[in-house]
């Protein structure tokens, strides 16, 4: 009897208003209308994957050429490159947002304290926040998708399908940089998060295949998050469907539920003490 | 609207709200009074249901504040102590903005926003962002967006600390008017003439525990007396002088610049002091108030 009301009162507590996850949303699209600075942040965000996109994958591509993989398909070197690209591309949108903007607001603007004072709970805020981040590296990734059609990376059919692939890759990105962002004491602690994302975007099966490091580097490297991302995505991009794709879903989903769950519980815990 | 019984904060070791008793009732002016670290935030964070509370029970329109948080935080208004408006946002959008997290239609929210910017006087700035307004008018703008869910309660933290004289009078002004409409007032406080002006009912806290508790003139009455003296000796030290002038009155409070001396006639407690041959540098006479009555109970000056 206990137990049952015990569980009725958490299930009650724990389910999501998709109005007022969408009230959060609204601020940040408030935002966007505010002036060009907002714009101009993500202006760059858009151009960084597409600038390394040409100088390496087209550019050192044309001295790589083609490569073998393992199982013996044929890939142009620029067409191995810009699905990685397009990965880091929806992983640093999402996380720039839920960092350092999220950082932003949690510590210094307050304005979570605020929306705290209203009906609002812990997890629409952090909701809300991860779908805004999503939408934002949506905008990337669907921007660089077209990009890749157009320079005959990929097809328009691969494309759609990679498109809600890359919003998988933005929620999970994105929850776990929530989640971090909770914890982080000042700004000199972005220069670790930097420094770990500039890592994840060299050594992640980006630029080469995980199959030319030693062994235990590979399964280092197959621990890490942007590892699945970009496999997932290459996958996609490339039209070489597998079977392990799945495992790259399971763990971008389980990054997700983790990172979501840390984030709104360590709302809850700094903001109501 | 709100009651309570032995409701207590602990931080780790640290008891900031030592099981308080209060009750406040629709369409008063209550106010909390006390130095920091008194536990008035803390008091005011529990019944905002942003903070829960380590033991007591707390009732806040009539509802439980743990289970029932988003229901009751949908009818209180919030000024926080520090401003957390949205330097994102316009003025105006700042309350449409927050008008959305209550669920209120954006018409709606746009009606409300127009009505209360004319209500703080904000109508000029509604397109502006928020930095460039003055403390004053960010203060304003907080009362008003606390107000756009047209709530039962309202919570304002220290709502004049730090604003310049007209602004303070201006916000009281405001906030008198919103009193006259019935609504419920809970404020902190530790300026002694906001409390005078403001507050029907009000407690005096020290230390997290409810020291005193009434309406300004009662607590003035019980207390302090009637008129207040201040003697000023040049630069001798006013605690040199308690002994001299024992008797007069019925209190004598020494502090660093000043001796207080407290009588029902302030007149002749002056003569007095004459007549034992003392010449103060400087002699005021003036009605009591909350400060004295501060002075009398926790025993010491407001310290920030």
């Amino acid at each position: 009897m206990v137990t049952t009301y015990a569980v009725a009162r958490v299930a009650r507590g724990n389910r999501l208003s998709p109005a007022r996850v969408g009230a959060v949303i609204n601020r940040n699209v408030g935002a966007l209308r505010s002036g060009p600075a907002y714009w101009l942040v993500l202006a760059s965000g858009f151009f960084e994957p597409v600038l390394y996109l040409l100088s390496i994958g087209v550019g050192v591509g044309a001295l790589v050429g083609d490569l073998t993989l393992t199982d013996g398909e044929v890939l142009p070197y620029a067409n191995f490159v810009a699905p990685a690209m397009l990965a880091v591309s929806a992983m640093s949108g999402a996380l720039a947002e839920t960092t350092f903007n999220f950082f932003f607001k949690f510590k210094y603007v307050k304005t979570y304290d605020a929306m705290l004072a209203t009906p609002l709970r812990p997890m629409e805020i952090a909701a809300g926040e991860l779908t805004w981040a999503m939408i934002r590296g949506s905008l990337y990734t669907g921007a660089f998708l077209i990009v890749m059609v157009a320079l005959g990376l990929t097809t328009p059919g691969w494309a759609l399908l990679a498109f809600p692939a890359t919003w998988l890759v933005g929620l999970a990105f994105g929850a776990v940089g929530m989640a971090v962002s909770t914890f982080i004491r000042g700004w000199q602690d972005f220069d670790l998060i930097s420094t770990g994302q500039f890592a994840l975007f060299l050594f992640s099966g980006t630029f080469s295949p995980v199959q030319d490091y030693p062994l235990p580097v590979e399964i280092l490297i197959a621990a890490t998050p942007l590892y699945h991302a970009v496999e997932l995505i290459r996958g996609i991009t490339t039209g070489m469907l597998t079977w392990s794709m799945l495992g790259n879903v399971a763990y971008l989903l389980v990054m997700l539920a983790v990172g979501l769950y840390v984030a709104s519980r360590r709302l809850t815990s700094v903001l109501c003490r | 609207m709100i009651y309570a019984r032995g409701l207590v904060k602990r931080f780790g070791d640290f008891t900031a709200v030592d099981g308080i008793d209060l009750e406040v009732a629709p369409g008063e002016a209550f106010g909390f009074l006390g130095p920091n670290g008194a536990g008035k935030s803390s008091t005011m964070r529990m019944i905002g249901c942003v903070s829960t509370p380590t033991a007591g029970e707390l009732r806040i329109l009539g509802m439980d504040p743990v289970r029932e948080g988003p229901a009751i935080r949908a009818r209180l208004g919030v000024c926080p102590q520090t401003d957390n408006l949205d330097p994102d946002l316009t003025v105006f959008e700042n309350l449409t903005t927050y008008a959305r997290y209550f669920g209120i239609p954006r018409a709606e929210g746009r009606r409300r926003a127009t009505e209360l910017l004319e209500f703080v006087q904000l109508t000029e700035k509604s397109g502006s962002t928020v930095d460039p307004l003055s403390g004053g008018m960010k203060r304003r703008l907080s009362i008003a967006r606390a107000m756009i869910n047209e709530p039962d309660l309202v919570l304002l933290d220290e709502p004049t600390t730090g604003l310049d004289p007209q602004a303070r009078h201006l916000l009281w002004e405001r906030l008198f008017r919103l009193k006259q409409r019935g609504v419920t007032l809970v404020l902190t406080t530790h300026y002694m003439d906001e409390a005078e002006q403001l507050c029907d009912r009000l407690v005096v806290m020290d230390a997290g525990k409810i020291v005193a508790e009434g309406s300004p003139r009662h607590l003035i009455e019980t207390y302090s007396t009637r008129e207040v003296v201040e003697l000023r000796f040049g630069d001798d030290a006013p605690a040199t002088y308690v002994e001299k002038l024992a008797g007069i009155g019925e209190r004598l409070d020494p502090l660093p610049d000043r001796l207080l001396l407290y009588s029902a006639d302030g007149d002749a407690a002056v003569n007095e002091v004459h007549r034992r041959g003392f010449t103060p540098s400087s002699v005021l006479v003036r009605r009591s108030t909350l400060e004295d009555v501060f002075l009398i109970l926790t025993g010491r000056t407001l310290v920030d």
